[in-house]
C-alpha cells in the first residue's frame, strides 16, 4: 500500500483497493482451516485501541491479528484512564513506550485516527476503526469485498446506500471506494440526513427509495437511530420506515440476482424488517465473516508483510 | 536602551507618517508638540525610515484574567499587545468571573493600569453570567472608574429578542454599544466547522453562514427600530457583509469588525483536524476571505480587531471535537493586514490607519487613542518597517498561550517600537522592561 495508515477509504487507489480485496480472498481460505493461523505477524504488537464500544468491530480486528500470530493489547477507554480524563496524546504516547506496531482505533471524534497519524505522538501504523461521522475505511472493503463475491467486477455496478448518511462514517466510506473501484453510487435519505455538499460527492443522491430499486445490483441500509426524530429529522419512526424502510414488497421489486446488505447493528422494524434481514439475498452474516479476511488483508499489507514477499503465506 | 528611563522628550527622528514623506516628530511629556524635518532635540530616538501609525487599538481582546491565568494575564496580554502595535485593548467580559459588575471591570482596569504595556479597557458583560438571561448592570459598570462603553456577551450570543433590544436600548444612556457575538445558538448545536462540502466530507458538525448572518439581519433592524448604536464581532460571510453593507446604506448604526485570520485563513486548513485551526466563528471558505476583504476595503467592515484568544496548549493538542474555539491574534494582527489588504493594493496605510486605530477608538469611545499623528495629539505611536519579513516562531510570543495559526508562516513587516504616551512600551523590537513603564 502507498500509505502507511489507513485512515479514510480515499487513501486507496484502485490498485490498493483491489491488492486489498485479492489479499483477502486469500486469506479468507485459512478461515476455513482446522487451524486458522498464520505466523506472518509474529512478535509485532496490534493495540486495539477503542474509545467507543464496539465490540462486533474489536472482535473482528482482533480476531485478524491473532489469525496472523500478532500478539493483540486491547485498550478500551472503559475502565481505562482515558475515562479519568487522560488525552489522546498521553494514550499515543504509552502505546509508542510499549513498542505498538499497529494501533486499530475506534473514536467518536471525526479525525481522532488522523490526529493519532500525523501528530508524531507514536510511529507505528494506524488503521481507523470508526471515527465520529468520518469513515469507516475497513468496513467498506469488507463491503467491496463481500459484494465482489456476489457481483463480480464492481465496475459499472449500481449500488444503492439507504438511510442516515449524514451521521454514517459507513456511507462516507464507502460512496468513496465504491467509486474508487467503479461503481454507480446512489444515496437515498430524507434531505434532513443528507450532508450539505452532497452533491459535490462523487456519487448520485435521491430522496426516493422506491425510484432506486430496480436498477439497484445491492442494496445496503444503514442504521437509523429512533432518536434522531426528537431533532426532526424526521417526524416519525413509523414515518421513516413507510419511506425508507426495506421490506419484502420492496425488496421484490429488486432483480433477482441483487443482494442486501446492512454494516450492523440492525434496528430491525426500523430501516429493515425481520423477513428482509432474514432472507436469503441478506447477505449480511456474510459481511461479518468477510470482515475479519479483509482486516487481517489490511494490517498484513500495512504491518510489511508484503515486503517479504508478494504471498501472505510466503514466508510461512 | 537609555531612551527607556528618560522619554519624558524626544525626538523620534526619520519616520514617515502612514507611509508618507519622512519627518521628524518631537514628543513631550507624552504629547506631540512638533513634526518637521530637522528637529533638534538632547534625546533621538532613530526610526529608521520606518513607518509610524498611530497607536493600534483592539475591540477584541481575550485577557483571560481573572480565572484563566494559566492561559494568559493582563500582564502577558498586554505584552504581546505592544508587541503588536498596539496602545490599547477592549478586555473581553469572559472570564472567570464574568466582567459583568463594576467591581470586575476595575480589577481588569488596574491591572492595566499597573503593567502599563497599553491601556486595557475592559468589556462589560450584556448579561449576568453571560447567561443571557438578564441584564447585567450596565450603568454601574459605564459609571465605573473603568468607564465601561463597550457591552459585550462575545462566547456567546445574545439571542434572546427582546434581551437584545432592551440592550440595545439602554445603553443609549451612556453613550455605549452592544458588541454582538453572532451565532444563532439553535443552529450551531455542537458544531465544529464551516458548514459546507468539507464538514460533510470532514464529519464534523456544520456551523453554517445562516446562523450568523441571521443574528447580524435581526439587529440591524433592532438597531434601526429603537435608535441604537450596533457593533457586530468578527463577521465572517459574504451574506454578513453583504447585510451589513446593506443596513449602512440605510443609514442604520452599524460597525462591523473582521479579524485578521478571517482574511487570510480559510476552512480548508481543517483538512488536517488540527486544531489550531479551531476558531468560532469558524474559517469560511475562499469566497468568504475575498468578501470580508472587499467589505474591508470599501469601508463596509470598519476595523479590524484580532479576536486574541489564548488556550494552554492541553486544549489544542487533543481531538478536534473536544479542543477549545481561538487563536491568538495580537503580535501578527498588523503584518496579516499588510499582507492581505495593503501588499494586494487593496488599502493604503491611511486605511490600516483608520481600520485598527481611529475607528475602533471611536466606537469603543476611548479617548486619548485613534488621534491623528499631529501636534497636540498624545504620543501613541507605532514605528513600523513594512519591508521585513519574518518567521512566525510561537515560542517567541509574549503571550503566556502558543496557539498561533501562523507558526512557521513567514509574514510582511515587523513592530519595531510602540509609544504609550510617549513612553516606549517596545523599541528596537523588544519589550522595554517591567516596572519602567508602570
Amino acid at each position: 500500500m502507498k500509505s502507511s495508515h489507513l485512515l479514510s477509504a480515499a487513501d486507496l487507489d484502485r490498485d490498493d483497493a483491489l491488492r486489498i480485496l485479492d489479499t483477502a480472498e486469500e486469506l479468507l481460505s485459512v478461515a476455513q482451516r482446522p487451524i486458522k493461523k498464520l505466523p506472518t505477524l509474529r512478535g509485532r504488537t496490534v493495540v486495539n485501541l477503542f474509545f467507543e464500544d464496539s465490540t462486533r468491530t474489536r472482535i473482528s480486528f482482533e480476531a485478524a491479528a491473532k489469525r496472523l500470530s500478532a500478539d493483540v493489547i486491547n485498550f478500551s477507554a472503559k475502565g481505562s484512564s482515558v475515562s479519568k480524563g487522560e488525552s489522546l496524546k498521553d494514550t499515543a504516547l504509552t502505546l509508542q513506550a510499549m513498542g505498538a506496531d499497529a494501533v486499530v482505533i475506534r473514536h467518536p471524534a471525526s479525525g481522532a485516527p488522523h490526529r493519532l497519524a500525523t501528530s508524531r505522538w507514536m510511529s507505528g501504523a494506524v488503521v481507523n476503526a470508526g471515527d465520529g461521522m468520518h469513515e469507516h475505511p475497513t468496513q467498506a472493503l469488507l463491503d467491496a469485498f463481500t459484494m465482489c463475491r456476489h457481483l463480480g467486477d464492481l465496475e459499472g455496478k449500481s449500488i444503492t446506500i439507504v438511510g442516515d448518511v449524514l451521521h454514517s462514517r459507513v456511507a462516507r466510506s464507502n460512496a468513496l471506494l465504491l467509486h474508487t473501484l467503479g461503481a454507480d453510487v446512489t444515496l437515498v435519505a430524507p434531505p434532513t440526513l443528507l450532508p450539505v455538499g452532497v452533491e459535490t460527492w462523487p456519487v448520485a443522491h435521491s430522496y426516493d427509495l422506491d425510484a432506486n430499486l430496480e436498477k439497484a445490483d445491492a442494496v445496503m441500509m444503514l442504521r437509523v437511530q429512533r432518536e434522531r426524530m426528537n431533532a426532526s429529522y424526521f417526524p416519525s419512526a413509523r414515518e421513516y420506515s413507510r419511506r425508507f424502510g426495506l421490506d419484502t414488497a420492496r425488496m421484490n421489486r429488486m432483480p433477482e440476482h441483487a443482494i442486501v446488505m446492512h454494516p450492523g447493528p440492525m434496528n430491525r422494524g426500523m430501516e429493515i424488517t425481520a423477513d428482509v434481514a432474514d432472507s436469503p439475498r441478506s447477505v449480511i452474516v456474510e459481511q461479518v465473516t468477510n470482515g475479519v479476511a479483509v482486516r487481517m488483508a489490511v494490517l498484513y499489507l500495512l504491518l510489511g508483510g508484503a515486503a517479504d514477499a508478494d504471498s501472505p503465506e510466503g514466508n510461512a | 536602551m537609555s531612551e527607556r528611563e528618560r522619554v519624558s522628550t524626544f525626538i523620534l527622528r526619520n519616520v514617515r507618517p502612514l507611509g508618507g514623506d519622512a519627518v521628524d516628530i518631537a514628543v513631550t511629556d507624552g504629547v506631540i508638540t512638533e513634526i518637521g524635518e530637522g528637529l533638534s532635540g538632547d534625546e533621538i530616538v532613530d526610526g529608521g525610515g520606518h513607518l509610524v501609525l498611530p497607536g493600534l487599538v483592539d475591540l477584541h481582546t481575550h485577557l483571560r484574567e481573572p480565572g484563566r491565568e494559566d492561559a494568559e494575564t493582563v500582564r502577558t496580554g498586554s505584552q504581546a499587545a505592544a508587541l503588536g502595535g498596539f496602545t490599547c485593548v477592549h478586555a473581553m467580559a469572559n472570564t472567570d468571573p464574568v466582567a459583568d459588575t463594576a467591581g470586575v471591570v476595575e480589577q481588569v482596569y488596574r491591572l492595566g493600569v499597573e503593567h502599563g504595556y497599553c491601556d486595557v479597557q475592559p468589556v462589560g458583560a450584556v448579561t449576568v453570567g453571560l447567561a443571557g438571561e438578564r441584564l447585567a448592570e450596565l450603568g454601574a459598570m459605564a459609571t465605573s472608574a473603568a468607564g465601561v462603553r463597550v457591552f459585550s456577551d462575545d462566547g456567546k450570543c445574545v439571542s434572546d429578542a427582546v434581551l437584545m433590544r432592551r440592550a440595545l436600548e439602554y445603553v443609549k444612556a451612556f453613550d455605549g454599544v452592544i458588541a454582538q457575538h453572532a451565532q444563532e445558538p439553535r443552529l450551531t448545536e455542537g458544531a465544529q466547522m464551516n458548514e459546507g462540502p468539507l464538514s460533510g466530507e470532514l464529519g464534523l458538525t456544520g456551523w453554517p453562514a445562516v446562523a450568523e448572518e441571521a443574528i447580524i439581519a435581526r439587529d440591524v433592524l433592532l438597531a434601526e427600530h429603537v435608535g441604537s448604536r450596533l457593533h457586530v464581532c468578527h463577521l465572517s460571510t459574504r451574506g454578513s457583509v453583504e447585510i451589513v453593507r446593506w443596513a449602512k446604506s440605510r443609514g442604520i448604526d452599524v460597525t462591523a469588525e473582521v479579524t485578521p485570520h478571517h482574511l487570510l485563513l480559510t476552512d480548508d486548513l481543517v483538512r488536517s483536524y488540527d486544531p489550531i485551526y479551531k476558531v468560532n466563528p469558524p474559517l469560511r471558505s475562499a469566497d468568504d476571505v475575498a468578501a470580508v476583504r472587499e467589505g474591508l476595503a470599501d469601508g463596509t467592515i470598519d476595523i479590524v480587531a484580532t479576536d486574541h484568544a489564548p488556550h494552554p496548549m492541553e486544549d489544542k493538542e487533543c481531538e478536534w471535537n473536544v479542543a477549545a474555539f481561538g487563536m491568538l491574534g495580537l503580535e501578527t494582527a498588523l503584518s496579516v493586514v499588510q499582507q492581505t489588504m495593503v501588499d494586494t493594493g487593496a488599502i493604503g496605510w491611511d486605511r490600516v490607519a483608520e481600520a485598527m486605530s481611529a475607528a475602533p477608538a471611536r466606537i469603543g469611545r476611548v479617548s486619548g487613542h485613534g488621534r491623528p499623528l499631529a501636534v497636540g495629539e498624545p504620543a501613541n505611536l507605532v514605528v513600523y518597517d513594512p519591508t521585513a519579513r519574518r518567521t512566525v516562531e510561537p515560542a517567541a510570543s509574549a503571550s503566556l498561550s502558543r496557539n498561533t495559526p501562523y507558526a512557521g508562516l513567514e509574514l510582511p513587516g515587523r513592530v519595531v517600537a510602540t509609544f504609550l504616551r510617549g513612553r516606549p512600551t517596545v523599541l528596537g523590537g523588544t519589550l522595554s522592561p517591567e516596572g519602567v513603564l508602570s
